[in-house]
């Protein structure tokens, strides 16, 4: 902007404060702006030799778009993206470290909120790891398994429910956003019915789960069933056929099965190539091996295809919920938590006249009938129990892909390593090959069907 | 469970060794090139925890303070291993002794259902592409690589744990290789499974494992001019003392811990 | 129906202050920091059923230039802190800041050598939230009660004279950790 102080200032050949500085780099010049400098970087470009002409523009890691904090370091060539890198670390947490300074079961606490649209599987694969170490994988009661079925199939409704609402938001589609979060608030009640919070519960633990069902919970399971029939088909109908939708979808993030494999992905990624690798299906845990449901896939490597798996995937969860409720009919008064006393977790908890403690039966049992009761829960709260020295890795089917826990332990009450091997993490490396050549708009939609969550890529 | 563990029986414990249920092991099942030294046999001990509170120093007249327990990992298995095991080891051997690198393999572990090769660092790479490529084998997806620090094993202080998944086969197993603390160098398997990028520069990130052939082995989780290698066990988990009414609570690697 | 047919003979006295902080209040527009979990829990309080919008927030302004409130929602870490403190260095006055989460308010549950304890290490937090992560329910508390705070704010003279008031309560006021006798 030429005003008279700007001429002033040139007059005596002074230095623009807020000009845009330029420097000279191995990779070219660099441009540093701060606003109101337009002329000055103008200028700048234009005394090149004009086949500077490529910009390097960060996105994030504050952005809405990018679902967390990812940030994206885009160098352009006028619309199309020449290269796409992603910077990540934003919101490391050391969980992984600081799981190694709780006992085993304070470790629940800390890695369910790592990847926190999916905090059950997070748990799973890290409790299947630790009862692989115990040595009591056959132990775990069957209430408990069929709990641990209906809480991740529901998680993965919600989860997918979050990508896509945030994937519609971020291409436009706002409605789909307001619906999406409608459909998560139901399953959001159906967790608090069940565990008590709704988000970042701590409620599978290794040996079992820390409650049993409360009353009522399976009639309103089967009402959000119900409701869920009717709903799930309104996404299909403003979305699948919608041609600005299918035009801002097909044929963007295109990833072939080599390309997959050679990355390692996995998850609806990897099934939008067509081959349906599923774990819970290839390499069952948790007692999958006794529902019914199918995998679904899709054949274009796109991320119209995702999106088609993901609204597919909801449906087969409705219907595993449909027979964990039932088997959930017949197992009323079953044991939730593993037999040997020296592993269980003790305590359950009850809304009493003051608020949620202990149940008082509980506290009769173990104050009043009982010595051993006493020792045990004292012992299993303060010390927690030990693990048998060893490595495990029992990897779930979380909503994003291969979710392991590789648990390391030196036979003492807290682990020794637990590095977990989170699907975003690995799936993000796909950026890259999927935006390059493409245009700006076109990145965003990539990334929102790989579905990353940035508390699993960094941890 | 699916018979991914492949060592499993239907009572789903099995230990290191089992010879009962696979008779006596003989030439033919033997897998030649994985050498099981005797010392390899016994649990390999990686360091050992002392006192019972975490107490140090003077003061506790308790007794539980001179507790020292071993730490030592489970041991080296002989073949037979049980199940597919012997079918990948046979498969692993003879094609190492085809490429004349029969010694890459330092030991066999098979535990909880679970099979970990454990692999001389040098050798890695070619381990690797042997174990993508090879038709009987053909782990096609490495799922990422863990560090782990174990300051009490001298000289072999970090190992770096690599999970494949053969899709083709459908089974897993475990590779392990150890570096020393002074040559912290393991050859990157990027070349073979191109997934292990980031998860090789985050282990750098956090253990200091520099891995020889990565395209950028740079920091990726901590901001890129971080000192220190924050998961290795020397490094302070950095907690501040918390503040309560009344009261100041010392930070989570000070307190009272049962060892 | 509206605020001038409640008014007697259609006149309204207020004062500058009481206008400007209704001004601000009513149209009190966040810009998106979410971070971790309790960016999901600020989204859904966007959402149908704990809806912001009918305080006037429902528009996250994605460039902070054109936000008031910045809720820091979720877990700050060691290489997100700089940022942080670049966003709110790039909103205009009157900025304020709400900690939402025990993770922003004081680093939560994560006291390790990753994440900032607490977010008023960084930017100036107006309201702290406590919860992992807080109901929609209690951000809207929160953000009511931030309302009320806004909505009281003094200008000019009075203004300067409040914050000399506050330090100097602050200079003389009892350490948290020697706040005894509370326990009973």
């Amino acid at each position: 902007m030429a005003t008279a102080a700007d001429a002033q200032r040139d007059q005596r050949g002074e230095d623009d404060p807020y000009g845009a500085s330029t420097q000279d780099t191995t990779g070219g010049r660099v441009f540093t702006v701060t606003g109101q400098d337009w002329d000055a970087l103008v200028a700048g470009i234009a005394e090149g030799d004009g086949s500077d002409d490529r910009v390097v523009v960060n996105m994030g890691p504050q952005h809405p778009s990018t679902h967390g904090v990812l940030r994206l370091i885009l160098e352009l060539d006028g619309e199309t993206v020449t290269e796409a890198r992603c910077g990540i670390g934003y919101l490391h947490t050391g969980i992984e470290k600081n799981m190694e300074y709780r006992s085993w079961v304070q470790g629940v606490t800390f890695c369910t909120r790592m990847d926190y649209l999916s905090p059950f599987f997070n748990e799973l694969t890290y409790c299947l790891g630790v009862e692989r170490l115990l040595g009591i994988e056959d132990q775990i009661p069957e209430k408990a398994q069929v709990m641990r079925v209906l809480l991740n199939e529901l998680n993965r409704i919600s989860s997918h429910l979050v990508c896509i609402a945030t994937g519609g938001m971020e291409i436009g589609a706002l409605t789909v956003m307001t619906i999406g979060f409608r459909e998560r608030e139901l399953v959001l009640d159906l967790f608090e019915l069940i565990t008590g919070l709704r988000m970042n519960h701590a409620f599978i633990r290794p040996g079992g789960v820390a409650q049993g069902m409360p009353p009522g919970a399976l009639d309103q399971i089967r009402d959000f069933v119900a409701l869920m029939r009717k709903r799930l088909p309104e996404y299909a109908a403003l979305c699948n056929a919608n041609p600005i939708f299918k035009g801002r979808l097909e044929g963007v993030g295109y990833l072939d099965l080599a390309g997959c494999l050679a990355l390692g992905m996995t998850g609806p990624v990897l099934r939008s190539t067509g081959y349906a690798w599923d774990l819970r299906k290839m390499q069952p845990y948790s007692g999958y091996e006794d529902y019914t449901f199918d995998v679904p896939t899709w054949d274009t490597c796109d991320a119209y295809g995702r999106f088609r798996i993901r609204l597919a995937e909801m449906e087969e969860s409705l219907r595993i919920v449909e027979q964990c409720a039932a088997r959930l009919d017949k197992l009323q008064d079953a044991p939730v938590m593993v037999a040997d006393k020296k592993i269980a977790w003790p305590s359950r908890l009850a809304v009493g006249s003051d608020g949620v403690g202990n149940s008082l039966d509980h506290i009769k049992h173990i104050m009043g009938e009982s010595m051993e009761a006493l020792i045990h829960h004292f012992k299993l709260v303060t010390e927690g129990f030990r693990v048998p020295a060893g490595q495990a890795y029992v990897p779930v089917e979380s909503p994003r892909g291969e979710l392991g826990c590789h648990v390391v332990s030196d036979g003492g009450t807290r682990p020794y390593r637990a590095h977990f091997r989170d699907p975003s993490f690995t799936n993000l490396q796909a950026t890259s090959v999927m935006s390059e050549g493409g245009q700006v708009a076109d990145v965003i939609v990539a990334i929102a069907s790989i579905d990353p969550v940035m508390g699993g890529v960094d941890r | 469970m699916s018979d991914v563990s492949g060592g499993r029986d239907t009572a789903g414990r099995r230990g290191t060794n089992d010879l009962s249920t696979s008779g006596i092991p003989d030439e033919a099942t033997a897998a030649p090139g994985v050498p099981t030294r005797k010392e390899d046999l016994q649990h390999q001990v990686v360091g050992s925890r002392e006192g019972m509170f975490g107490v140090r120093g003077s003061g506790d007249t308790s007794g539980y303070g001179g507790l020292v327990a071993t730490v030592a990992m489970p041991s080296g298995s002989e073949p037979p291993y049980g199940g597919w095991f012997d079918e990948v080891a046979r498969a692993l051997s003879s094609g190492l002794a085809e490429r004349g690198l029969p010694e890459a393999v330092e030991k066999v572990v098979v535990h909880r259902g679970e099979i970990t090769f454990f692999i001389r660092r040098e050798r890695l790479l070619e381990v690797a592409r042997l174990l993508r490529d090879e038709e009987s084998l053909r782990f096609e997806l490495c799922l990422g690589v863990s560090g782990v620090h174990y300051p009490g094993e001298t000289g072999r202080e970090l190992h770096a744990v690599y999970h494949l998944l053969s899709m083709t086969h459908n089974r897993r197993i475990r590779l392990e290789v150890a570096c020393p603390d002074a040559d912290p160098h393991i050859q990157s398997v990027v070349p073979v499974y191109p997934t292990n990028d980031w998860h090789e520069r985050e282990t750098w990130d956090f253990f200091g494992i520099v891995f020889d052939g990565h395209p950028s082995l740079t920091r990726i989780e901590m901001p890129d001019d971080w000192p220190g290698h924050p998961q290795r066990k020397d490094y302070p988990l950095g907690g501040i003392p918390v503040e309560y009414k009344g009261a100041t609570i010392p930070p989570p690697e000070t307190r009272r811990t049962y060892n | 129906m509206g605020l001038e047919e409640k008014l007697p003979s259609g006149v309204l006295l207020t004062t500058v202050e009481g206008v400007a902080g209704y001004m601000r209040k009513a149209s009190f527009w966040p810009a998106t920091f979410g971070l971790a979990c309790c960016a999901i829990e600020m989204m859904t309080s966007g959402g149908p059923r704990y809806d912001l919008a009918r305080f006037g927030m429902e528009v996250f302004r994605a460039s902070p230039r054109q936000a008031d409130l910045m809720i820091v929602a979720g877990r700050v870490s060691q290489k997100m802190a700089p940022v942080l403190r670049q966003i709110y260095d790039q909103m205009a006055e009157p900025k304020w800041v709400l900690a939402m989460g025990v993770c922003a308010s004081s680093g939560g549950m994560f006291n390790n050598y990753a994440i900032v304890q607490g977010v008023d290490h960084v930017v100036p937090v107006d309201m702290y939230l406590p919860g992992c992560p807080p109901r929609p329910e209690m951000l809207i508390d929160a953000i009511l009660k931030l309302h009320d705070q806004v909505q009281h704010t003094k200008l000019g003279a009075h203004r300067s004279a409040e914050v000399i008031e506050h330090e100097t309560a602050a200079l003389n006021a009892v350490p948290t950790s020697e706040m005894k006798g509370l326990l009973r």
